[in-house]
């Protein structure tokens, strides 16, 4: 059984459907890949697996748990984790606070008003691994604000991996790199393959079809093909869309 | 903002000690620079309201326009346990802040699932409501004139009693309060909880994604804030002897906000304390000269609004960096001075 399954998910703003019938299943330690147009759809799918919308129709599952409809707060707590295509950290936050806020330990202990989150705790030992496994290392104390767009990308992730998540979510992680930038993500995700189930939304094709073990091709609301790279290679659909080129 | 640095915070800080310091040694010199004892009262209990205050608009940043309600129903309370219970001081404060804070989780239930205009403008709206109970519901509060003639009970420890009729004692008591204040609210912003709020006041998004129950965060913060005011409003009535509806209007929530942002709430956790001292000697200095001075603060406030928004405290953090950093680059003495006054 999948790790994560999505049946028939329906989504629509007002009278426009953004999600027509969407159909997605990730196994445990796994690298997926979406691609699709811009508007697509795709972020809206990530929204609706991550809580932050309900389907109208379909359901959603992870760890054999029905999650359809729960809060992002619960999804969270279950062990899934997203990133955002526009950045959302905490401005005001010095890198490691951003990160400190989303460790687990921190997160139990939410609602303790007396104990002091200090250097040298087990927690702050997390963060700072996580800042140190995505690039960020000797940058601790800088605010999230002054961190170049790179870096900011860097940490959007590491916000997410602070939560130890089963399931990590990225969407669009490449945007607005550099090569530089990209070649060095690209290292970090083959990183984090090995000990996470991923789920990434990319436009650069090279950079997916590197990675992905699968790639599912959201157009229309749909999913209009799925497979392995070398299947997608193949495929009419991403031919004719002129994707497969580029990989 | 960035205390999650490395070193431990600790229960007592060097700013709390000039705070006392400065505040314990008034009654000895407040009259000799034309002041007189009952200011410092009032504006020790100001600032216990202005940092109960802070704590929702500076750390959590939700606007609440009406504050002055639960520093009103404090104000009640501690007067109404005074005449239809028993005159003790314990359980007059007790009564304020239980009230204060059962009100405070009563608004913050309808305005938790809010943010920016609309809360501010909700909040507006609940604190009308209850200044209007205030005024109508006469056989309760008194109406428009108030509950009079509240006593001020003796200070009780167990072994003895201290009255605290004369305004110095009452300075002393009130000054005690703070400090249990400042501790506690201290403590707190830089616990897990204040860590989460100021996460909440960032982005709001984020923080439910990373998993945290942000509704109850905000209630939360709103209900704590509720009962400071409370707290604060509990002491008034002992120092005034009275409690009144006009503490709950709209001008006297509007004063709070005021003194905190001026201060630089924002910015510090200081800036309330510093708020409301300048409000009170504006108030009497500018007051001794002109009838308007509330014009003339209404103009400041817009000054500090338009070329300092973060207020006070705001300004010294630059100007102890600017200097800082003209004596030498990073220079650790200097370094440590601009980080005196950040949360
Ligand atoms: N919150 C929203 N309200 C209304 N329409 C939305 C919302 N989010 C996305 N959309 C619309 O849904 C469509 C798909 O957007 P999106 O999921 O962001 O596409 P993609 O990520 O594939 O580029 C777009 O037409 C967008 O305008
Ligand atoms: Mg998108």
């Amino acid at each position: 059984m999948a790790l994560f399954e999505a049946r028939h998910i329906h989504k629509r703003f007002g009278d426009q459907v953004v999600l027509e019938d969407i159909s997605l299943a990730f196994q445990e330690g796994t690298m997926n890949g979406i691609m699709g147009p811009n508007g697509a759809g795709k972020t809206t799918c990530f929204n609706v697996l991550t809580g932050r919308f309900s389907p109208e129709r379909g359901s959603v599952s992870f760890a054999g748990a029905d999650i359809t409809g729960l809060k992002p707060r619960e999804i969270a707590r279950r062990g899934i984790a997203r990133s955002f295509q526009i950045m959302n950290l905490f401005d005001d936050y010095s890198a490691i606070e951003n990160v400190l806020i989303a460790v687990p330990e921190v997160r139990e202990k939410g609602f303790n008003m007396v104990q002091q989150l200090n250097g040298g705790s087990s927690a702050m030992d997390k963060a700072a691994e996580v800042l140190r496994k995505v690039g960020l290392a000797g940058r601790e104390q800088e605010n999230a604000a002054a961190l170049s767009y790179g870096e900011r990308r860097a940490l959007e992730i590491a916000v997410a991996l602070a939560a130890e998540p089963r399931l990590l979510f990225l969407d669009e992680p490449t945007s607005g790199l550099g090569a530089e930038g990209t070649a060095r993500l690209f290292d970090l995700i083959a990183e984090l393959k090995e000990s996470y189930t991923i789920v990434a939304i990319e436009h650069d094709m090279a950079f997916l079809f590197g990675l992905a073990d699968r790639i599912s091709v959201i157009h229309w609301g749909q999913v209009i093909a799925q497979g392995t790279p070398d299947e997608l290679r193949a495929n009419k659909w991403v031919q004719a869309s002129n994707l497969g080129k580029l990989a | 903002m960035q205390q999650t640095k490395a070193q431990p915070t600790f229960w007592i800080t060097r700013q709390m000690l000039v705070l006392f310091a400065v505040l314990g040694t008034m009654p000895l010199w407040a009259e000799s620079v034309g002041l007189y004892q009952y200011l410092g009262v009032e504006i020790v209990i100001w600032m216990i309201f202005a940092l109960g205050f802070n704590l929702l608009l500076g750390y959590t940043g939700l606007p609440s326009f009406g504050h002055g309600a639960f520093f009103g129903l404090g104000a009640y309370a501690f007067g109404l346990v005074q005449h239809e219970l028993a005159v003790s001081l314990w359980l007059g404060l007790l009564g304020a802040v239980a009230l204060a804070a059962a009100g405070g989780g009563l608004v913050a239930c309808f305005l938790s699932h809010r943010r920016g205009i609309y809360f501010a403008l909700m909040s507006i709206a609940f604190g009308q409501v209850f200044w209007f109970v205030a005024i109508k519901w006469h056989a309760v509060t008194g109406g428009e004139d108030g509950l009079l003639n509240i006593p001020r009970p003796a200070f009780d420890f167990g072994v003895g009693h201290l009255a605290l009729d004369n305004n110095t004692a009452l300075f002393y008591f009130v000054l005690a309060v703070l400090a249990v204040v400042i501790i506690g609210l201290w403590r707190l912003v830089h616990s897990p909880f204040g860590k989460v709020i100021q996460a909440v006041k960032q982005n709001e998004m984020r923080t439910a994604f990373v998993g945290y129950n942000v509704w109850l965060f905000k209630w939360s913060a709103f209900t704590i804030s509720a009962a400071v005011a409370g707290l604060a409003g509990g002491l008034f009535a002992m120092a005034q002897e009275s409690a009144y509806p006009d503490v709950m209007s709209l001008h006297a929530s509007g004063f709070v906000v005021m003194m905190t942002l001026i201060g630089g709430g924002f910015v510090s956790f200081w800036g309330p304390v510093i708020g409301a001292a300048v409000f009170f000697l504006a108030r009497d200095l500018l007051g001794s000269m002109t009838e308007t001075w509330l014009l003339w603060y209404g103009l400041m406030f817009m000054a500090v609004v338009v070329f300092k928004p973060e207020g006070i405290a705001g300004a010294w953090q630059d100007m102890v960096k600017r200097r800082s950093s003209g004596r030498e680059r990073g220079g650790h003495a200097g370094a440590a001075l601009a980080a005196q006054l950040k949360r």
